[in-house]
């Protein structure tokens, strides 16, 4: 029986040594001067994300410094992730302030050791607060208020608003942005996570609550095209708007299925955090002139879709 | 391996004596708890949420529940023959991320593609029970251990292979159309569209229902998660029952990730996680003892049927979405404790 185990004990250590072999052979660059950590609230595969994490690693490769790239979507375990790369002592940091209070401390102390940080994608009305040095992304709540306003021209009377991650403010701050400018009723519906049958069943479950609901406008792009199965499904008239893009939600935009999505260009949040890190390290340079470097909202309607169609394509839009 | 001829004892024990009244033995089997609470929360929605009643909203609520039931129905027998499965819910995503890459990236062929999903399934499964048998560490352990290197591996490979964290569009290939119509089509019945989910569901839990009481195996599953020490002193095969019980749960899991994949086009490579709770769920508040040997594989339909009544009740009671998944638990406790009531007061009237 011991022996039996031992045997079992060591195929095991001998394949995890293996594995942990592999993984740490990926090649190494000697002249790398900096390393950066980014640090993101994205959920594990989801689409937008590896789009952000295209660009960083693009300006990363671009201006020669090694990129940790740490990603976590809950509150406490976002913080965790700073005080680990404070640890480390990288020489920048590029965050998400998804969570900004739990975020604060953390922040506060790498701060203390002197690290420069820029804030990117979510936090735009918190990250003078909290000293960061420049901000890459949309003002969700500007960009709420252009899709208010679209709605208003279209015509919508009943809305619903889709948020797949209850409490982080980014999505809320869209929802909010969306209630100040548009005039008919709007709603939140929370659906948890990338469970297709679950956000199907729960939007079908809404339209057959409230058959006059007219739009339903998603806040991430995966679920636009299951939505639109929700809405056959429910024999409903609702049409369908979105925030963020993939290639597939692009391709019904051309179809005239989707009626638009909101665009933030992730690439170039990634990218632009890693590069101003760079800037601001290698030239003591800052971008924005004290306010944010904005990356959107731009509209994609089926005016435009096929322009945007081959980038989408290629993963990086 | 020869079993006797004559099992005394093993797999009846639950055999009533006969003189019994026939509402005492309905009541008396695993499933009568979650019949009882169906029916509370049932009645429940239908009083306070007028949208509930109508029939669309019930094919909702089924099209919800099959999601979880499918699974549930394996994961229940599982638990009854003593093992926990908690890879499951990654386990879906798994496989038709297999199915989509294998089809999109190495074949070009959609059926081919699916052919290696199920085998690969069935081998997740199979190492599983591999695994627990060879270590003999509680399948809690060993099944947390897969579950995090599949949750793990879902998004390295995709993104190895495709490059990206989410697979092709495969709804162009040669064949889709054929495995929509097998997976995921749907059907109107009494002008309602019914998601072909649906029917698989009840009929996998019709036919799990008949293996447990009607067979040989059945027998053999209630003696392993019983009594495996007595089972195999009987001459149970346990460690082939145990193995092909996870290899079950493997086969499952494939046959819903075959819905998703045909009825979503795309998988994004995070999802699943957490439902393997819900199917476990499901088989406890059906009826299933966190212990083993004893459950039904029709208490896991109604568990998830409970869940999926409880998830789309909420939303046509329009209740405040801030408190959705408040709301979802103390349904769930409540329709358990119900369950539970009713069991021990059966149990105990003579």
């Amino acid at each position: 029986m011991i022996e039996h185990w031992r045997k079992s004990v060591l195929t095991v250590a001998g394949a995890a040594l293996a594995c942990a072999t592999l993984l740490s052979a990926g090649p190494s660059s000697a002249a790398e001067k900096y390393t950066f950590a980014m640090i993101t609230h994205a959920q594990p595969g989801d689409t937008f994300w590896d789009i952000i994490r295209k660009g960083a690693n693009a300006a990363a490769k671009k201006d020669n410094v090694k990129l940790i790239y740490l990603a976590d979507p809950t509150a406490t375990k976002e913080a965790q992730l700073i005080q680990n790369v404070t640890q480390q002592h990288v020489d920048g940091i590029a965050l998400t302030l998804a969570f900004p209070d739990a975020e604060a401390n953390n922040v506060k102390a790498a701060q203390k050791q002197g690290i420069p940080i820029i804030g990117f994608n979510a936090g735009v009305d918190q990250w003078k607060e909290q000293g960061l040095l420049g901000y890459a992304g949309q003002d969700e709540t500007v960009a709420g208020k252009a899709v208010g306003e679209r709605l208003n021209k279209e015509g919508a009377k009943n809305v619903v608003c889709l948020d797949q991650q209850q409490g982080a403010v980014q999505l809320e701050a869209r929802c909010k942005g969306i209630k100040e400018t548009f005039k008919g009723k709007m709603e939140v519906l929370y659906v948890t996570g990338y469970d297709m049958p679950t956000v199907k069943a729960r939007v079908q479950a809404k339209l057959q609550q409230d058959p006059s609901i007219d739009y339903i406008v998603t806040l991430g792009a995966p679920f636009a095209p299951t939505v639109l199965d929700a809405i056959t499904a429910a024999s409903s008239k609702a049409k369908v708007g979105t925030f963020d893009m993939t290639p597939r939600v692009v391709g019904m935009i051309a179809d005239g299925k989707i009626q638009w999505a909101i665009d933030q260009q992730p690439y170039v949040e990634g990218y632009e955090a890693i590069d101003m890190l760079w800037l601001y390290l290698t030239n003591g340079d800052t971008l924005g002139g004290g306010g944010p470097v904005l990356t959107g909202p731009f509209f994609v309607t089926k005016d435009n879709a096929a322009a945007v169609a081959k980038y989408a394509k290629a993963g990086t839009r | 391996m020869t079993t006797t001829a004559q099992q005394p004892g093993v797999g009846t024990p639950r055999r009533q004596v006969q003189s019994q009244a026939f509402w005492r033995r309905i009541l008396k089997r695993p499933e009568a708890g979650a019949l009882g609470g169906a029916v509370l929360v049932f009645l429940f929605f239908y009083i306070i949420a007028p949208p509930f009643r109508q029939v669309p909203a019930f094919t909702t609520v089924l099209y919800q529940a099959s999601t979880i039931g499918i699974p549930a129905v394996a994961v229940a027998m599982l638990m009854i023959g003593g093992e926990f499965d908690l890879s499951a819910g990654v386990a879906v995503t798994t496989s038709s991320l297999a199915a989509a890459i294998f089809a999109t990236k190495v074949v070009d062929s959609i059926w081919i593609g699916v052919a290696f999903a199920l085998v690969f399934s069935l081998a997740v499964g199979a190492l599983n029970g591999y695994l627990l048998i060879r270590t003999r560490l509680h399948s809690f352990l060993v099944t947390l251990g897969t579950f995090l290197m599949l949750q793990g591996l879902n998004i390295a490979i995709t993104k190895l292979i495709t490059g990206n964290v989410a697979t092709g569009d495969i709804s162009q290939m040669a064949g889709f159309s054929l495995g929509q119509a097998i997976f995921a089509s749907n059907f109107t019945f009494g002008g309602v569209q019914i998601s072909i989910a649906i029917v698989y569901w009840f009929l996998f839990a019709a036919l799990a229902t008949w293996v447990l009481l009607r067979t040989k195996v059945g027998n053999w599953i209630f003696a392993v998660g019983g009594q495996g020490d007595s089972a195999r002193a009987v001459g149970v095969p346990v460690r082939r029952v145990k193995i092909g019980l996870f290899m079950l749960v493997g086969f499952s899991c494939w046959f819903l990730a075959m819905h998703l994949l045909f009825a979503y086009d795309t998988v994004q490579s995070g999802a699943g996680i957490g439902n393997e709770l819900l199917y476990i769920a499901a088989a406890v508040v059906g009826g299933c003892l966190l212990t083993g040997g004893y459950g039904s594989a029709v208490g896991s339909a109604l568990g998830a049927f409970i869940f999926g009544m409880t998830t789309e009740g909420v939303i046509y009671a329009d209740w405040d979405p801030d408190w959705f998944q408040f709301f979802v638990g103390a349904m769930l406790l409540l329709a358990t404790v119900v369950n539970s009531w009713i069991r021990e007061r059966a149990m105990r009237g003579k």
